[in-house]
């Protein structure tokens, strides 16, 4: 196992290397470029060479790699263009948001997904199963912004239910720790501000949640029709078990294995999907902001914040390779 | 007692009443096409303490006569006529509630596939004891120490280490010991026994019968033994019922049974078992005289090798051996490799057949493979008529692979799906550019017609064939290349006996007719008699003993050989018989 863990960690290295030679020559073939982006359209050429002499854009590619690997390699990822700051300290303020609304987000696909993935494939071929089906094929359908711009629009702008916005009201003063709100609000004991983030969380969490929750289900759904009709559930019932104890250990611990592979797949490409919903509900994650880097051409901020977010998902995977081996036996080492 | 209605109906007088009564049953499925009766009027009574065995071939009911009993049937299965009791209690139409505390208590179940049948994700330990607590048995401590004490009765030593072990790490036998002590767990008065050893080896299957037949004496349980096996039965039974197409069609005392069948099934099933006392299928003696002294010439010659005659084999074997490197374990380690087949070495002479026996993991398939070319021998040769095949040089392996051709185990998975008949017989002809379509077409409906399948059915998919008719294609296409030698790998192991009788006739017929050699790989000792002119029987990698199939058989000199000859079920039939 430890063996295992060693070499995930060390292919990690070439991985990152071979992203960050991509990314570099992707940002400068991304049309415009940060001259443009600062001094607008009507920049004369003389200011746009300026501030690409300014910032080195001028030198040749080979050589600003070299001086960016350099940086890179001692930890430094560069200052952003446009707010003039670490790069690295922009991800760090913004990265605790963007985690809160993926947690809360795969929480409502787990807990919702499955739920309603079970309730079809026990009344396999009823309406309820029908029902789920459709609906879970419109989930993995409808785009993630479409979605968020309809929740928005009903849900916030309509009826006002829920906050549209942000992730805490203006009048509201909370102490953080963590700088996960929800959870920084029940540990100091300031309820009202864990309740507004909650407020603030719900509509992002839900449009985010959409795919991976109708693709949990669907996986959920055909997991336990198969293992139902198995073998050894039927034993299970034969010698005797007591219908819960079938349902708990037996059948469901049996069917939410490869479910479990699917949530694992899916909590990385949430870190995609938060791009488009934080930037629809202005949600200030690391989503929304490179969002705008795309549009600033902010090079250093979209080639940092890309190799942490595959960095994160590198990790994100390897902990949920190493946890298969915990819930199921045959994939133990010996 | 040989007309079937007093057997079932009329208890003995002399007898106490029966535990289970099963009257007019019948049981009916539905499906996209309608409703399907699958089993209809069958009686029948279990006493207390006695074991009744149901045989019957796969579909005939069997397996579903045994659901309905324990309230398993599946969803669209349901009970539409008859009744069930047991201790004058009816069993049907009972609340999933009251059925839950029958289960285990009162019916027990060792079911068929140790493979499928056991939770892979709990340890055996936990699947004996949520039984013992669920039931009502034992709990806590107590049901621990009572799940290390069952799985040593059923025969699996240190249970109380192997008590925390998962199915995988178990080996099929140990798997179905395991399923024994559960479905005993709770003292059942009657245990349904669905095929329980069908998926083991022969000398395994003895031992894992002879506990379970010990265990249920012991608890004085009524034993309901499902299956294929008519030798099974009558080794294990006092009573057989034989099932056919859903229904009971004949019932009594297994000896009375075996020695006068009366029904037409029956008689057809006891002649098509394979059993110690069966011969060796004779063509030559139904097509002439004159090819039967040709035969017997053939079978002098079988093992020239060893007295030095000048006919060379069509295939020499020389010293094969595969080694297997270990599994890695740890950072630098690897386990000790593997030594599949070791030292093998025999002669294959031509039109004739020559069988390997074994158990599972006796490296007999190794053998097979490295045969086919399809797995290189980590020493030792392959000579066909006398000439080492390079098989570095493509053409030479093509030449080769067109006169040896195999025909796999598992009629259902080594024929595509998505091929027609037309096609999967056409296909090695196309491969090797045999002819032009006319030609070819018309070699495939020559090649269904040797392996006794109308044309019609050329354009039928894999999905639309019996077992049969599959291997019987499998055949087809084996043959389509004129081979020399054809490799069969437990080619009738998947097949009922009736079916499995009929292709062996066929083989026995093929070879006569074309002049082919086989090799026949089989677990199946009685198989290996019917078609056999030479044995070799493998342990360990080893072939421990070889010669004329009748001399291994009658006079075994290995205590293996005699241990896996001795293991065949049915012995007490073929002795009284």
């Amino acid at each position: 196992m430890l063996r295992l863990i060693l070499r995930r960690l060390a292919l990690l290295v070439p991985t990152l290397f071979g992203l960050s030679v991509l990314l570099f020559l992707w940002v400068r073939a991304l049309p415009g470029g940060p001259a443009a982006a600062l001094l607008g359209e009507r920049a004369t050429p003389e200011a746009v060479a300026e501030i690409n002499r300014l910032y080195g854009f001028d030198r040749p590619l080979h050589e600003q790699y070299v001086r960016y690997l350099g940086q890179l390699l001692q930890g430094n990822f560069g200052t952003s263009l446009t707010t003039r700051r670490p790069v690295m300290e922009e991800f760090t303020n913004r990265f605790p948001a963007t985690v809160e609304l993926t947690i809360w987000a795969i929480l409502i696909a787990v807990v919702v997904g499955i739920a309603l993935g079970y309730v079809a494939a026990r009344r396999h071929g009823s309406l309820v199963d029908n029902a789920a089906v459709v609906a879970s094929l419109v989930g993995v359908t409808v785009p993630v912004f479409f979605l968020a711009f309809i929740l928005k629009f009903v849900f916030a702008v309509r009826l006002g239910w829920f906050p549209s916005t942000g992730r805490q009201s203006n009048d509201i003063d909370a102490t953080h720790y963590t700088n996960l709100y929800v959870l920084d609000g029940i540990l100091t004991g300031e309820w009202d501000a864990a309740w507004d983030a909650v407020l603030h969380l719900v509509l992002p969490a839900l449009a985010l949640a959409s795919i991976p929750l109708a693709i949990i289900a669907r996986m959920t759904r055909s997991s336990v029709i198969e293992v139902q009709s198995s073998d050894y559930v039927r034993t299970a019932v034969a010698k005797g078990l007591r219908p819960p104890r079938v349902r708990n250990r037996v059948l469901l611990r049996n069917a939410l294995l490869p479910v479990a592979t699917t949530i694992g797949l899916q909590v990385g490409l949430l870190l995609s999907g938060a791009v488009l919903t934080e930037t629809v509900f202005s949600y200030p994650g690391i989503g929304g902001f490179l969002a705008t880097a795309i549009s600033s051409a902010d090079y250093p901020v979209l080639q940092g914040f890309i190799l942490l977010i595959a960095l994160v998902y590198a990790l994100v995977n390897l902990a949920v390779d190493i946890s298969y081996g915990i819930i199921d036996p045959r994939l133990r080492t010996r | 007692m040989s007309a079937q209605d007093d057997a079932v109906t009329t208890p003995r007088d002399d007898e106490a009443p029966a535990l289970l009564q099963v009257r007019d049953l019948e049981v009916t499925f539905t499906t996209d096409a309608g409703p399907v009766v699958a089993v209809s009027g069958v009686s029948f009574d279990v006493r207390a303490g006695q074991t009744v065995a149901i045989v019957g071939e796969s579909g005939s009911g069997k397996s579903t006569v045994a659901a309905a009993v324990l309230g398993l049937l599946p969803r669209n299965g349901r009970v539409t006529a008859g009744s069930v009791t047991l201790d004058g209690q009816s069993l049907l139409g009972l609340s999933q509630r009251r059925l839950q505390r029958l289960r285990g208590r009162v019916l027990g179940l060792v079911p068929q596939d140790p493979m499928t049948n056991l939770n892979p994700t709990a340890t055996i330990g936990r699947q004996l004891v949520e039984t013992l607590e669920d039931t009502g048995t034992a709990s806590g401590k107590e049901a621990r120490d009572r799940a290390v004490e069952l799985l040593t009765e059923a025969g699996i030593g240190q249970a109380e280490e192997r008590i925390a072990a998962y199915p995988h790490q178990f080996s099929g036998g140990m798997r179905q010991r395991a399923l024994i002590a559960i479905g005993l767990s709770a003292s059942p008065e009657l245990l349904v026994a669905d095929e329980p050893t069908s998926a083991l080896d022969v000398t395994v299957q003895q031992v894992v019968l002879d506990r379970m037949e010990q265990l249920t004496a012991a608890r004085g349980t009524a034993v309901m033994l499902i299956t294929h096996d008519l030798g099974l039965a009558a080794d294990r039974a006092s009573d057989v019922l034989v099932m056919y197409r859903g229904e009971l069609v004949e019932s009594g005392p297994a000896l009375t049974l075996l020695r006068e069948p009366t029904h037409e099934y029956t008689k057809r099933l006891l002649a098509a078992a394979p059993s110690l006392a069966s011969r060796r299928i004779e063509i030559a003696k139904q097509t002439g005289a004159e090819d039967a002294v040709e035969g017997d010439d053939l079978l002098a010659r079988t093992d020239g090798h060893e007295t030095g005659t000048d006919e060379p084999p069509l295939i020499r074997v020389e010293n094969l051996r595969k080694v297997f490197p270990g599994a890695r374990r740890g950072l630098f380690g690897r386990e000790p490799d593997v030594v599949a087949v070791d030292d093998v070495s025999f002669d294959m002479p031509r039109g004739r057949t020559v069988a390997i026996v074994g158990e599972s993991g006796s490296g007999k398939s190794t053998v097979a493979r490295m045969l086919l070319h399809l797995l290189e021998p980590t020493s030792g040769r392959v000579l066909l008529e006398g000439q080492e095949v390079d098989a570095r040089r493509q053409a030479d392996e093509i030449a080769f692979r067109r006169r040896v051709q195999p025909v796999f185990q598992d009629p259902y998975s080594s024929l595509d799906p998505l091929f027609t008949v037309f096609r999967t017989i056409e296909e090695p002809l196309r491969a090797h550019g045999y002819g032009d379509a006319r030609t070819r077409s018309q070699r495939v409906y020559e090649l269904l017609d040797q392996v006794a399948l109308p044309a019609a059915m050329a354009r039928r998919y894999p999905a639309e064939l019996s077992g049969g008719q599959r291997q019987r294609v499998a055949i087809a296409r084996a043959l389509a290349l004129q081979p020399d030698v054809v490799v069969c790998d437990e080619a009738v192991s998947a097949l009922d006996v009736i079916v499995q009788s009929q292709i062996l006739h066929l083989l026995a017929d093929l070879q006569e007719r074309l002049g082919l050699t086989y090799l026949f790989i089989s677990h199946d000792l009685a198989v290996v008699r019917q078609i056999a002119d030479h044995t070799c029987v493998m342990e360990k990698g080893r072939i421990v003993e070889q010669g004329p199939t009748d001399v291994v058989f009658d006079s075994p000199e290995e205590p293996y050989t005699q241990r896996l000859l001795a293991a065949i079920p049915g012995r007490s039939l073929e002795l009284s018989l």
